[in-house]
């Protein structure tokens, strides 16, 4: 194919044109096709992105994930002001004070003009450890203001409780980022090992992995889930449950990649290079998994990625529902189960903000799975 | 044809039992973990320990669950599903109160997702690369992404603010009274059936045209490029002829398969849907009935639920081999 041929190199013929082609490995080729997909570049350029956000978020995040300011429950975002009196004064906010409506009672926030906080870099505030290493209690911006004074800053508002939600929402992503690709690699090792066993071996272990499977894709999926995730015992550890989650999601997730494993190992024992395998005495793990498998590569990079977007929706449908992640952890889906409820909605449009991270995220996973696809095919050529 | 609907309808039945096993075998792990339907009386002191033990010997809660399973597919031979513990009530009548809003809701959105991801697909294929087709496309990828229950939020919120008077429920509060089947309807309670009804057909409707458009659209790119078409155009037919007659035509067919996989997302959607838009509807039953579990309705939902799926893609295969003559089940 033309695909390895650099601009400007014409066709020699015979044996110079093999030498003067750069060598790509498939790897390259695969490379050089998905960085043509823009869509794809910028939905992996959005996810190191947001993956880097979340890694540092105890840094970016201004507040400790459950550091709370009781006075200031369903605070509105703080607006940011440059200009005050007149003056330039640089990034700043004013402290805010609860106020009621007289006519109805209401409670609502009203700015503090009488004295202005600056927004600094690198200021100290809730101490946390780095990467789960260096104890620091430096964060990348804030006020620098004590708990109980006035002049907080809050990105995305406040919740019920005082909490900061842009904290919580990037703290949050740390769950809800993490559990798709987590969960992914046991749906993979489930799916090819019964992929593999079905296709390679047929007979009695193939029907009883396609009627298994059968069983499985006889729920619909989310119903299924809640109720295994109703198995968890209640006072589990957040990180146990956590694993729990991802147990679920894999065991309600491997089926369908298990099936096309299923058909393609089977058109692949056949061929000539199983039969020599067999022939030099390789023993059955080995042609399943050194042999057959790597063919099906493609399919696989592929499925991984837009596999990933729907275990994030999925997570965020769990948690918001009351059955995935609890209190005091947070993620994007449990966020959201605040603003389920009319009073808390329809007055804290705030509250929202946690599900643009799940869209944009899922988007992204869709955006770079869709550029992938092309880019494997090993029949596609560079178009234009 | 007769014969493989026979033995497609014989063999369901023990995929049912098998998932109505596994079913019951996943909520007696719950109640060894998580206690049963009685077990949360034990946290009040005022009930005696003998209470309680009368009160799950009632329930039949004292015998194994295997025990229980068996009784409950006996019962199920003479149309007895069992008993719900927190309505008090048999379940056959419980999932026919619940159903029909089940219908009412899901019938009129499967329509209107069929109805608007069909043209939307044929007209993004045919205008591929255009400015149309790039917007269309972007939209449906924000759609796919987009979860079902912050849609909801999102249209909770604006109706809320907005003002709308019809969010939350699926009938006002003066028809609720006759919304016991069978129903009685009226102009009025029609009217206001239908101001409930769009909010959450868009919300799960949303994903499902988003999904179907980009399938569609694809087929039918595929369809474009093979050599029928390639004729059709080289002997001069007009080009809607070339696309309904022979590219839509062929499309159609893979889109009936896609028919039965469909399914289950409106489900799960209806289920989310109805968590935030306050439909009492058969899914969010299910999801209420989970803790503290009231078994004998979550494993008549479940199974009810893969009938339904069962069923949904017995209907798009026999649909197939009657839209497609190359189909053939022998």
């Amino acid at each position: 194919m033309a695909v390895a041929q650099a601009p400007g190199q014409e066709r020699a013929g015979g044996e110079s044109e093999l030498s003067q082609k750069p060598l790509l490995t498939p790897g390259q080729l695969i490379w050089r096709r998905f960085k043509r997909h823009r869509l794809g570049t910028l939905g992996a350029f959005i996810i190191i992105l947001m993956t880097l956000v979340t890694v540092f978020a105890d840094f970016i995040g201004p507040y400790g994930v459950g550091q709370f300011h009781q006075q200031l429950g369903f605070a509105p975002p703080t607006p940011i002001h440059f200009i005050y009196q007149g003056r330039f004064s640089g990034p700043f906010v004013y402290g805010v004070v609860r106020t009621f409506d007289p006519n109805s009672g209401a409670a609502f926030f009203r700015e503090d003009t009488s004295r202005i906080y600056p927004i600094r870099l690198f200021v100290r505030g809730d101490p946390y450890k780095l990467l789960g290493l260096f104890p620091t209690d430096i964060h990348l911006f804030g006020t620098g203001q004590p708990d109980s004074s006035d002049g907080q800053l809050f990105l995305f508002g406040v919740d019920r409780f005082g909490r900061d939600l842009f904290t919580r929402t990037l703290m949050g992503g740390r769950i809800s980022l993490f559990i798709g690709p987590l969960a992914l690699i046991l749906i993979l090792i489930l799916g090819i090992f019964f992929g593999g066993l079905s296709g390679f071996y047929g007979g009695w272990v193939d029907i009883l992995i396609q009627r298994l499977i059968e069983v499985l894709q006889s729920y619909p999926q989310l119903p299924l889930l809640l109720v295994l995730a109703t198995i968890l015992p209640r006072g589990l550890s957040q990180g146990v449950r956590f694993l729990g989650i991802i147990l679920i999601l894999s065991i309600t997730g491997w089926t369908g990649i298990a099936r096309v494993l299923r058909g393609q190992i089977l058109s692949f024992r056949e061929q000539e290079y199983a039969l020599a395998a067999k022939a030099i005495g390789a023993s059955d793990w080995r042609i399943i998994f050194h042999h057959l498998m790597p063919n099906t590569m493609s399919y696989l990079i592929v499925i991984s990625t837009l596999t990933i977007p729907g275990l994030i929706l999925t997570e965020a449908a769990l948690s918001f529902l009351g059955l995935g992640i609890h209190e005091p952890a947070t993620s994007w889906g449990l966020l959201l189960s605040a603003a389920n409820n009319i009073f808390a909605l329809s007055n804290h449009w705030w509250l929202l903000i946690p599900g643009f991270f799940i869209i944009v995220s899922v988007l992204a996973f869709n955006f770079m799975g869709d550029a992938l696809r092309d880019a494997v095919d090993p029949y596609a050529s560079i178009r234009g | 044809m007769l014969s493989y609907v026979i033995r497609r309808l014989l063999l369901m039945i023990p995929t049912l039992i098998l998932v109505s096993l596994a079913s019951f075998a996943i909520i007696a792990l719950q109640e060894h973990f998580n206690g049963d339907f009685v077990s949360q009386l034990k946290l009040n002191p005022r009930v005696s320990p003998e209470t309680i033990e009368r009160y799950a010997k009632n329930l039949g809660l004292d015998k194994p669950w295997y025990v229980r399973y068996v009784k409950w597919l006996e019962g199920t031979l003479h149309g007895d599903f069992g008993y719900s513990f927190a309505k008090r009530q048999p379940v056959g009548a419980l999932i026919m109160q619940y159903l029909p809003i089940t219908l009412l809701i899901t019938i009129p959105t499967f329509f209107l997702v069929w109805l608007l991801a069909i043209p939307i697909g044929i007209y993004s294929a045919t205008h591929q690369y255009s400015l149309a087709d790039h917007s269309l496309t972007l939209l449906s990828f924000t759609g796919l992404s987009v979860p079902v229950f912050f849609s909801a939020l999102v249209v909770l919120y604006l109706l809320t603010n907005w003002g709308y008077p019809a969010v939350g429920g699926i009938f006002s509060q003066q028809y609720i009274a006759g919304s016991a089947w069978p129903w009685t309807w009226s102009w009025g309670k029609f009217v206001d059936y239908l101001a409930h009804l769009w909010p959450a057909v868009l919300v799960i409707g949303a994903v499902g045209v988003a999904g179907l458009m980009r399938i569609m659209r694809g087929t039918l790119l595929d369809i474009f490029g093979s050599q029928y078409v390639q004729t059709a155009r080289a002997k001069g037919l007009p080009e809607r002829v070339v696309i309904y007659k022979h590219a839509v035509r062929n499309a159609i067919n893979p889109m009936i398969s896609i028919f039965g996989q469909s399914l289950p997302a409106f489900v799960s959607g209806s289920l989310l849907a109805a968590q935030v838009l306050n439909l009492p509807n058969l899914e969010i039953f299910y999801f209420q009935s989970l803790q503290p579990p009231d078994e004998y309705v979550i494993i008549t939902v479940l199974t009810f639920f893969a009938l339904f799926l069962l069923a949904g893609n017995l209907i798009a295969d026999i649909l197939l081999a009657w839209v497609d003559p190359r189909v053939r089940y022998d």
